[in-house]
Parts: C-alpha cells; sequence; structure tokens
C-alpha cells in the first residue's frame, strides 16, 4: 500500500488494525486513537480518497490502497494544506487530540462540497470533548473561500 | 552529550538573585532542557529561558498543558516583561523541576499543575519577574558595551535600543548578559500601557505541530524495547481477582506476559494506587497487547460494598437529608424563624448525575525504572503527585526520577490522579523492562475517579414586598475526598461558605449531609460549582418567577449595590457583587433579554463567581416537539486582565459547550455492581449539529490582576440553558442530565 506516497509492505498479521500499524509500525502518531466502536473519528483517514476510520479497517482492507493521513497533507516543501493553514489562523486547537481527525474529516468534505453549508459541517460526526466546533466550522468556511481562490 | 554542552551549562549553574524561592536556579538548569534543544553556544539565563546567540529565546512552560493553553500564556507572560520579538520565542515544555535536598524533593520551577485555573494567577506572581529580570541583565551588558548609562537605554522586540539610535539584539548580548551577576533587587516592571503581547491575541504556540500531526500526546511517545501493556480491571470497585486463564492470551502472537496487580490498599487514598485490582497483558505491540487482554479468562469476586447507581444513591440521600447535616456549612440569621413569618414559601430538590471525565486522549503511562532512573511520560495534571506515587513505588531519590509533561488531550481532572502511573510503574518494575501502558475508551468509562453524585434541598422565602428574606441549600453529595481525606473534610469539596447568594440574603442556612459510595470519585472541572451553581442559579430563576418577577431584575436586585463581599474559598479573598452584576447585565442585553416575554424563544440567564472569574451565560432557545435548537449563547467574563484574549474566549466557548454537552446527556449508570457506559454511543458527546453554531463572548476590560480562565466559563452555562428551556416550554427540569427529565416531563 502507499501511506502518504512512500510504499509500505506488511508481511505481519492481515487482522492488524490500519490504526495501530500507523501508530505502532510507523510512528504516524498524527491518527489518535480515541474508541473502540467508530464513534470519536480521532483516527480518521483518507483511504482510497474515501474518509475512512482506521480503527474499523484491517491491513487487508486497506491493501494496495493509497492512505492519506494528517501528516500526508502538507507539501512536499513544508507548505500546509489549506485545510491546515485555516485551522491555525481560527486558532482550532483547544488540546487538540481530536483536531487530525477533524481535518481529514473537512479535507474529505470540502471534495465533496467545496462551498459546503453550516448543515453540511454539521455532517461531520468526530467529536471533541473540548468544545471547539465553533472554530473549526470557521476554519472549514476560511478553507473553503481559500480553496476556490485558488481552483480560480 | 559532549564535554562542552556540560561545560556550556554548568557556567549558569547560578542563583537568580531577583527570584522569589520558586525560581532558584539550580541544577534544574541541567535537567530541564530537552536535548534535542540544546546548541553548542548554550546561553542559560535562567531554567524558564534561554536566549541563543541568533537571538532565538526559548521560553520553559511549566505547567502541564491540557488545552486551557496554558504553554501559550505564560509564555507570553515572560516574553512580555523580557520584550522579547515574539516571532524568535520557541515555547519548550518543561519537566517536573525538582532536586534532592537531603533526601527530600525541593521544586525548583514553582507553580506546576493544572488544576482549578490557578496556572496563570500563579504565573502573573512569578514568571514576570523572570522576563523582567532577564530583560535587566541583557541592558546592563548593553551598557558595558556601549560604555553607556544603562539609564539611557530601552529594550524593544528583542532588541536594546541606545539613545542615539543603535541597537543590540538580544542574541548579540545574551553571553555577557549571563556572565553578569543578577541584581539581587526585584526588577521593575513594565506598566499595562507598555504592554505588546498582553492583552492581544496569539494563536496556540503547538498549532502547527497539531495539524500536521507532529505534536506528540502522552500517548504518542515510546521507549525503545518496550512492551505494551493492557489491564484488564475488576469491574467491582474493592474487588479481587478470583480466577484467571491466561493460556489463549499467552498463545496470541506477540503477547510476553501476563501479571497480575493487586486490589487497591484500603488504607491508601485514592488516586496514589490502582484503582482497580487486574491482570496484564504484555506484549510486544499495542494490537497484540488488546488481542490477548481480550482472550483472558477471569473470574472476579466483587467487594465487600456493592456500587450503586444515582437512583439508590437519591434514596440514601433522602434519608440523610432528614437527619442532622454532616456538616453545619454557614447559619445566618434564623431560617426557620423567618420562613414562619414568610408571605411566600418555595421548595425545590435538585439532582445531578455521577458523570464520567471522557476526555478523549485515554489514561496511558509510559515508563521506564531501573534502579538508578525512573522517566514517566504520561498524561498528567499533578506532576508532584505523580511524582510521590513513583517515588514510592521505586523509592528513588528525588533527583532520580523524572516526570515529563508532554501535551495532554483534555485533563477536566482525571489527570490529576496518578493510578494509571502505578500501575505502569509496577509493571514495569515487575517485568524489568519499559513499559507503555495504554487504557482503552472502556477502560476509561469503568474506572474514573467520577463527579460525586449530588442531592440538593432548597428553601426560600420572601417578605409581603416579595423581598428574599430567607434562603437554605442542603446538598447530600458522594465527597470527592472521601478515600483521600478525613471524614471532617469531606465538605470542603462539596459546598463553599461564601457561595451565592451568602451575603445577600439575611437568614441562611448551608448544610452538607455525606453519602457514602464504594464509586472513586475526583476532581471535574470546575468541581462542585458546576453542580452547586446549577441547583442554586435554577431555584433563584424558580423563586423569580413564583414571585412574579423579572428574572434579571430580581438578580440585580438581590446582588445590590456594588460592594465586596468575603470570600474564603479559592478565587478569594473577595467577592465583588458588582463586577457579578455587570457580567449579568452584559450577558442578558446581548442575548435580547428584554424581548424575553414576547419571543416564542425560550430564555435563560445564570451567573457565577468561580476561583476569582465572574461569569454570566445567556441561552436563546427553542423546543419544536422533541427537538431542542439553541439558537444563541452569550457568554460574559470578567477574568480581570486577560493575557491572551483569543486563548480566553477558547477556554470560554468551550467550557460553554462542554457543559451543554455533559448537562444534556451525559450520566454514568450501575448495573450489578459494574458501571453500564463503555463508549461514546452509551455516554454521548455532543456532537457539531447539536451545539449552537457560536457562542457569543465577551471579556470585561480589567485591570484587575488575572484569574486564568478555563473553567470559569463551566458552571454558569448548565442552569442558563434549564432556565432558557424553562422560558421556551414551562418545563423546570431539576435534574442533570437534562434531557431524559425534560423527556418525561413535556
Amino acid at each position: 500500500m502507499a501511506i502518504n506516497g512512500q510504499h509500505f509492505r506488511h508481511t505481519g498479521d492481515p487482522d492488524l488494525p490500519l490504526l495501530w500499524y500507523l501508530r505502532d509500525v510507523l510512528r504516524l502518531t498524527g491518527c489518535k486513537y480515541g474508541c473502540d466502536d467508530r464513534s470519536c473519528g480521532a483516527c480518521s483517514v483518507l483511504v482510497g480518497g474515501k474518509l475512512k476510520r482506521a480503527c474499523a479497517l484491517s491491513m487487508t482492507d486497506v491493501a494496495d490502497q493509497g492512505i492519506t493521513t494528517v501528516e500526508g497533507l502538507a507539501d512536499s516543501d513544508g507548505t500546509l494544506h489549506p485545510v491546515q493553514q485555516a485551522w491555525i489562523a481560527e486558532d482550532a486547537i483547544l488540546c487538540g487530540y481530536c483536531q487530525s481527525g477533524q481535518i481529514m474529516a473537512a479535507v474529505d468534505l470540502l471534495a465533496r462540497k467545496p462551498k459546503p453549508s453550516d448543515a453540511d459541517i454539521d455532517g461531520i460526526p468526530n467529536l471533541c470533548r473540548c468544545g471547539s466546533y465553533p472554530r473549526i466550522r470557521r476554519a472549514i468556511h476560511r478553507a473553503a473561500l481559500a480553496m476556490q481562490g485558488k481552483a480560480k | 552529550m559532549t564535554r562542552a554542552h556540560d561545560a556550556g551549562r554548568r557556567r549558569f549553574l547560578k542563583v537568580f538573585g531577583t527570584a522569589t524561592g520558586a525560581l532558584v536556579v539550580g541544577l534544574p538548569a541541567l535537567a530541564w532542557t530537552p536535548d534535542e534543544l540544546l546548541g553548542q553556544n548554550l546561553i542559560v539565563l535562567d531554567p524558564y529561558l534561554r536566549i541563543e546567540p541568533d537571538g532565538t529565546t526559548v521560553i520553559g512552560a511549566r505547567d502541564p498543558e491540557v488545552g486551557q493553553g496554558i504553554r501559550t500564556a505564560e509564555s507570553r507572560i515572560v516574553a512580555e516583561e523580557l520584550d522579547a520579538d515574539w516571532n524568535k520565542v520557541v515555547v519548550a515544555p518543561l519537566d517536573l523541576g525538582v532536586t534532592d535536598v537531603g533526601g527530600e524533593p525541593h521544586w525548583t520551577y514553582g507553580h506546576q499543575i493544572a488544576s482549578g485555573s490557578t496556572s496563570i494567577p500563579a504565573a502573573w506572581n512569578d514568571l514576570r519577574i523572570v522576563g523582567a529580570g532577564a530583560r535587566e541583565l541583557l541592558l546592563r551588558a548593553a551598557a558595558e558595551h556601549w560604555k553607556a548609562n544603562v539609564d539611557n537605554l530601552r529594550t524593544l522586540r528583542g532588541e536594546v535600543i541606545a539613545a542615539d539610535g543603535r541597537k543590540l539584539g538580544y542574541g548579540e548580548l545574551a553571553e555577557a548578559a549571563s556572565r553578569l551577576k543578577p541584581d539581587p533587587k526585584r526588577p521593575a516592571l513594565k506598566t499595562p500601557s507598555q504592554y505588546l503581547l498582553i492583552g492581544q491575541d496569539a494563536g496556540d504556540v503547538d498549532a502547527r505541530d497539531i495539524v500536521t500531526g507532529r505534536q506528540r500526546f502522552a500517548i504518542d511517545n515510546w521507549f525503545g524495547d518496550v512492551l505494551v501493556a493492557v489491564i484488564a480491571r475488576c469491574p467491582y470497585p474493592g474487588g479481587k481477582l478470583a480466577h484467571v486463564d491466561d493460556a489463549a492470551a499467552l498463545k496470541v502472537k506477540g503477547v510476553e506476559k501476563v501479571m497480575t496487580i493487586p486490589p487497591p490498599d484500603p488504607a491508601r487514598p485514592l488516586g496514589t494506587q490502582p484503582l482497580a485490582a487486574g491482570v496484564a497483558v504484555l506484549a510486544q505491540d499495542t494490537w497484540s497487547a488488546l488481542q490477548g487482554a481480550a482472550k483472558l479468562d477471569i473470574q472476579w469476586q466483587p467487594g465487600p460494598t456493592a456500587a450503586v447507581g444515582d437512583g439508590a444513591l437519591a434514596e440514601r440521600a433522602s434519608t440523610a437529608l432528614l437527619g442532622e447535616p454532616t456538616k453545619a456549612v454557614r447559619t445566618d440569621g434564623d431560617f426557620a424563624e423567618t420562613d414562619k413569618h414568610a408571605h411566600y414559601h418555595f421548595k425545590a430538590e435538585y439532582r445531578i448525575a455521577t458523570v464520567a471525565h471522557a476526555d478523549l486522549e485515554p489514561p496511558s503511562a509510559l515508563v521506564k525504572v531501573d534502579s538508578q532512573r525512573a522517566v514517566i511520560v504520561a498524561p498528567v495534571q499533578n506532576p508532584r503527585a505523580t511524582f510521590d506515587t513513583v517515588r514510592r513505588l521505586t523509592g528513588l531519590a528525588p533527583d532520580r526520577i523524572e516526570v515529563k509533561l508532554p501535551r495532554t488531550g483534555g485533563g477536566f481532572g482525571r489527570f490529576l490522579e496518578t493510578d494509571y502511573v502505578a500501575e505502569a510503574v509496577m509493571l514495569a518494575k515487575a517485568a524489568g523492562k519499559p513499559i507503555k501502558l495504554i487504557w482503552t475508551r472502556a477502560d476509561a468509562f469503568a474506572h474514573d475517579t467520577y463527579r460525586p453524585f449530588s442531592v440538593h434541598h432548597l428553601q426560600a422565602c420572601a417578605d409581603s414586598k416579595r423581598n428574599l428574606t430567607g434562603w437554605t441549600h442542603r446538598i447530600a453529595s458522594t465527597s470527592r475526598l472521601a478515600g483521600r481525606e478525613p471524614r471532617e473534610r469531606w465538605w470542603l469539596s462539596e459546598m463553599h461558605p461564601d457561595d451565592l447568594p451568602a451575603g445577600l440574603v439575611d437568614n441562611l442556612q448551608y448544610a452538607w449531609y455525606a453519602l457514602d459510595s464504594a464509586l472513586p470519585r475526583g476532581s471535574y472541572r470546575a468541581s462542585s460549582h458546576a453542580v452547586n451553581a446549577f441547583a442554586t442559579e435554577c431555584f433563584i430563576d424558580e423563586v423569580a418567577h413564583g414571585l412574579k418577577q423579572d428574572a434579571l431584575q430580581f438578580r440585580l436586585a438581590l446582588l445590590g449595590e456594588p460592594r465586596k463581599l468575603a470570600y474564603r474559598g479559592h478565587g478569594g479573598p473577595v467577592l465583588d457583587t458588582g463586577r457579578l452584576a455587570w457580567v449579568l447585565q452584559l450577558a442578558a442585553d446581548a442575548i435580547g433579554w428584554q424581548k424575553h416575554e414576547t419571543s416564542t424563544h425560550g430564555f435563560g440567564l445564570a451567573c457565577h463567581f468561580t476561583f476569582g472569574g465572574y461569569v454570566a451565560h445567556g441561552v436563546d432557545i427553542s423546543m419544536e416537539g422533541r427537538k431542542l435548537t439553541i439558537h444563541k449563547v452569550v457568554c460574559a467574563a470578567d477574568l480581570g486582565r486577560v493575557v491572551n484574549p483569543l486563548g480566553a474566549r477558547a477556554a470560554l466557548v468551550g467550557a460553554t459547550l462542554d457543559a451543554f454537552s455533559t448537562a444534556l446527556r451525559q450520566r454514568i449508570t450501575v448495573r450489578d455492581g459494574r458501571i453500564v457506559q463503555s463508549g461514546f454511543t452509551d455516554y454521548p458527546l455532543a456532537t457539531m449539529a447539536e451545539m449552537p453554531n457560536d457562542v457569543q463572548v465577551i471579556l470585561v476590560p480589567s485591570e484587575e490582576r488575572p484569574t486564568g480562565g478555563f473553567d470559569m466559563g463551566f458552571p454558569s452555562a448548565a442552569p442558563a440553558l434549564a432556565n432558557a428551556i424553562y422560558g421556551g416550554t414551562t418545563a423546570r427540569v431539576r435534574q442533570l442530565p437534562i434531557w431524559p427529565e425534560l423527556l418525561r416531563l413535556l
């Protein structure tokens, strides 16, 4: 499989969840452990361009797929993805633990809906205990504007 | 580590003469700096501060970062008095600062705890001096260089500027400055009109690392050669292992060992030892450990006292409240006599559910222990408590214990405890290998130091002119100090004698009644302020409605002329009624209170004084059938001088939404002696869709000392919401969580 553009071959347990492969083997710890029932979204990653929970996918599920984690969003020259830039601009942080998952969910939403409404944003089910939702919402709107500007 | 490093550092082992006792520089100047930050030409002015020849200014952040923004705020305080160029500031988290003085720990960095919004007031006391003292050294170094009078020099954004316009960067001066002997006088501090950073917005210093996934939270750290541990814990409080068959677990590839953890010692304080007996599976990686733990075949023997749920506790409370109080907390005048002759009488019972912390980052602990040293990387809100636990379990000398303070995904009181650290240290010692202990989400729900359950009996009376003349508040609760402190102190965490309306009503009684519970309890955001403010602020609303008075005017009349009341608890020594009335008025104006009687929406207000901060909430809701819509929320806050308004707003908005989320649906229940909830599915955190799009924050400009602000936005939010629900539905919800009770009433 390809993770953030780099190729990896997994020869161990085919049932190993992608979450623990990313965290334990590759040390891509931006992918967070938060729950066991897909409810929190802290481990959100893109698999084949689709938003997925890394905790709910086995290595077999992702064989030969292209995977993007939060570590792979920025350009190789360090230029941040517009969503990452928007998160910093809106200071959508608080404890920060859920934010990599929130950012992946936002990247996915903006790929599907370049001009998301508040209702579209409400469709993001990722949990935040600290109450950063209003800043996440503003960051998504900001990123949408920035990405439209870029697309023109 | 090279010799040059050692020599370079040793030069700076000197006392920073202007410092308070907490700021004495000693050996910790060696210990605090992460190795990767050390340069060959290291210039140390102070453990909190290092200025490199290129002007890079490394500021050590001493308090644990759990999402309250302390790393940013406290380094802004140092940078302000240093007159640093913020663009050249790098913030580095400090470890717990400890040296060995005659075998006992000596704390070298002063305040190091994330609890009760105390970090900013502490930083205000001593970290300003750090920056100012360093600035003074840099000025003197420049004066020597130019052979100029120091009084003719000034500083601005990382440079010393001479009267004729010549400039020297701090980096160029740092080495010379470090050779100067600090002036033993306390350095002069800036006047507020000189502030360039304090009072201005600053984004979180870790933001870039967080959005790129590079930030290492506690759970993201590793040592080489660790075994990952997952523990199956006894679900019954005080219970023990009856039988375990670990054959299947040991067959899982990667599993190396199965070990047991003994039940907690009832004689030892809660929070300093494991919360439960357990069977630990140690494996080469997390997945193997998880699978191994799932394959354990265990029988547990319940403890002597079964855990019971809130329903059974409520029955006990009813009985307890009929008897004598465990503690008469405050008695002013004579309530009974006043009530007898009063024209209006009010009475209500409020009930507050047991809740769990539900930090998004679960407990974990990475521990390396040998005969020489212990290194701990864990979510830690109280580093000294962590240190104490490690010291007790290892017997190591104080300077042999390193407690790292990684950024942590929430705190809210859970990580004031050290039970999970104790587990990891016990396993590391027994296994002879470093341990990375992981708690699952289900573990975190089943084994928490829950927020106490409480029942509140409130009574009030008013004279014929509808003036409030009497008030009683009697609380029966499962004190969080039980299991930690002697019984006669249990009330201290549960009821504050000077909380309002004490001091506003002539005949007033506060009383507390002990409730026993086998479930462990602990600190939870804003502690009893959150639950007591719910009962008090909702009941005031009831009384206002009962007296046919406007809830805002009633509250303002009760607060009366602005004056300072004595406040003995945390946040005192005084409570200024005028400051509370002002935030209440601001919140009411901004929410559109004047239209509350004519609108189809429900409007609610509440205010509370928490840890020195004055906060009021206004909430505007509507109910259509069973759908609650929160249209608008205002949070008005007077937190004294605000160091970082952007951070304070994040904290106030966050606390408001966290309070709503907790108040609406969250509760821990018990079935057959064990906790029912195991994840966010049966313990729902509010989603983005359920929460208002924004919270309008009004920060009162203030010259008063800063109070910090992480907890303050929590207590008044839920009662304002419940009062708004009453306004919109006439359903008076007297319980937390609100939602199930509201559905019952509708």
